[in-house]
């Protein structure tokens, strides 16, 4: 790789402008001129982009280069980390996320998340599902939270395999069973849009291919934001491929033309293995 | 036009490595395809036979090349999960060994012809007048296999451009034999055998094409063929 561009300081001083097809028409998301700093420190330069309406979109890049950061803004999720600090405008439909009067519980039942380690409560399968919609009060009884689990379950293809276990721990379930199970907890609120950060890093092939079953199955009706490590996982469950290098959107199109003829050389050392 | 792919540079070397042997494996075939080429030429020059047992023995050499090819191809789709210029270096690569060894069967076809001639007095004559096609060919050929070397768009373009210079001697070598077999039908037989092997020579021509169509895929990603070339220029001006 050329070195000249090799720092942050060098990176951050050059302007630049995405190639391929950032914006789109009629967006679930879209995020305009978004710089994140962690203290003194920029991890993403002026990022525009557009997340279309149940549509799969992957970001990939080198370790650092601020998909993860990017991921997380998305449903104020760093928030969480005092030293971060977010610019720009972030819209999901015409909300603006970071408007203070925002309820940010209520937009991460809207812009749900699953992470890289498959997180479920110390508490029963039911438990786990059941919990997102009690809290947010999206049910009247317990007929209708019973059928919600089954549902969210069933969509995450885990029905048949937990049903009879319901009240056992989740904690007892494998890594890509409890995988799904954080996915169903995640739809069990009905969000618009759903973020994985690296879903399917701590799961073994088989459990990283049902789970991309999933993620295809419920781009029907989700709206779905993966981050991801395997660039072959990128090319096969998204419908558009964002590239990230030292914290700037060098390159998002559609995936095939990521993976067969990209347009930026950045993209294109990265897919074949020349920078890592 | 003037894009550039890049073979090497993987952070695994033995990517690199791999890569590289399929190249020079391909440009090997390539060379034996040619030395096909010289040994039909030679025939038809010095009406000699020894030079078309040649031309069967590259045959074998040149069929094995192809499936090795084709083999570590296929290894290296199945191991590596090539993307992007990686990948269109495969596909272009296994696409055009197909070509390749379609060149070398034309010329052991147009040797076997040759042969078959050299007993009668009027063959011979006839296929004296394939001597300028199959010059030409070789040449087509030769600039094809630079071409693959080089991955240059530019000079698949340029040896495109010429196949029409073939195609049009192609013609007039058929005008010719028309000509040739309606003076005396006794001429059929020969002319008959002659405009084969001038369709066998004008096919090499066509298989340059796809190769060079191959390398422009490689270059610039875009699918040329089945369009004309001012408008493969048209696009690969845009």
């Amino acid at each position: 790789m050329n070195t000249a561009h090799n720092t942050m300081s060098d990176i951050a001083k050059e302007t630049y402008q995405t190639v391929g097809q950032p914006l789109i028409e009629d967006p679930k998301m879209h995020v305009r001129n978004t710089n994140v700093y962690y203290g003194e420190k920029q991890a993403i330069f002026d990022v525009n982009l557009d997340i279309g309406k149940n549509q799969v979109i992957s970001m990939i890049g080198p370790s650092g280069c601020g998909k993860s950061t990017f991921l997380r803004c998305l449903n104020r999720m760093n928030d969480t980390i005092d030293i971060c600090r977010v610019q720009g405008t972030l819209m999901l439909d015409d909300l603006n996320i970071y408007d203070k009067k925002i309820d940010v519980v209520e937009l991460r039942a809207r812009v749900g998340m699953v992470f890289q380690k498959p997180n479920p409560f110390p508490k029963s399968i039911y438990e786990n599902v059941a919990y997102g919609a009690r809290i947010h009060g999206l049910t009247d009884n317990k007929v209708e939270l019973d059928e919600l689990v089954e549902q969210s379950l069933k969509r995450c293809g885990l029905w048949k395999e937990v049903k009879d276990r319901l009240d056992e721990p989740a904690t007892g379930l494998s890594g890509g069973q409890q995988q799904r199970l954080c996915i169903a907890r995640a739809i069990a609120v009905n969000p618009e849009v759903i973020l994985m950060d690296e879903p399917c890093s701590a799961l073994d092939p088989i459990a990283t291919a049902t789970v991309e079953e999933l993620i295809h199955e419920l781009s029907e009706n989700f709206t779905i934001c993966i981050v991801t490590h395997s660039m072959q996982q990128a090319a096969r469950v998204s419908q558009r491929t964002a590239y990230f290098h030292l914290g700037k959107l060098i390159e998002v199109n559609d995936t095939s033309t990521v993976f067969t003829n990209p347009e930026h050389k950045l993209t294109e050392e990265y897919i074949t293995g020349r920078i890592g | 036009m003037n894009r550039e792919i890049k073979v090497g540079g993987h952070i695994s070397r033995q990517f690199d490595e791999e890569l590289d042997e399929i190249r020079s494996r391909v440009l090997k075939m390539g060379n034996l395809v040619e030395i096909q080429l010289d040994k039909v030429l030679e025939a038809l020059r010095d009406v000699d036979s020894s030079a078309i047992v040649d031309v069967e023995k590259l045959d074998d050499e040149i069929n094995d090349l192809e499936m090795q090819i084709d083999e570590e191809c296929t290894q290296i789709l199945a191991r590596r999960n090539p993307a992007a210029g990686d990948l269109r270096l495969i596909i272009a690569t296994t696409k055009s060994v197909r070509d390749l060894e379609r060149i070398g069967d034309e010329a052991e076809r147009v040797a076997n012809m040759v042969r078959h001639a050299m007993d009668q007095d009027a063959s011979k004559k006839a296929f004296k007048g394939l001597l300028s096609l199959t010059e030409h060919v070789k040449e087509l050929l030769h600039e094809t296999l630079n071409t693959y070397a080089r991955m240059k768009t530019r000079s698949a373009v340029k040896v495109m451009r010429k196949d029409q210079d073939i195609d049009d001697e192609y013609s007039r070598v058929v005008m010719r034999l028309i000509e040739f077999m309606k003076k005396d039908p006794e001429n059929i037989s020969d002319g008959l055998d002659v405009m084969w092997a001038a369709r066998s020579l004008e096919r090499i021509g066509d298989h340059c094409i796809n190769i060079c169509e191959n390398v422009i895929y490689l270059v610039e990603g875009q699918d040329i063929r089945h369009i004309g070339l001012d408008e493969v220029r048209e696009q690969l001006a845009e």
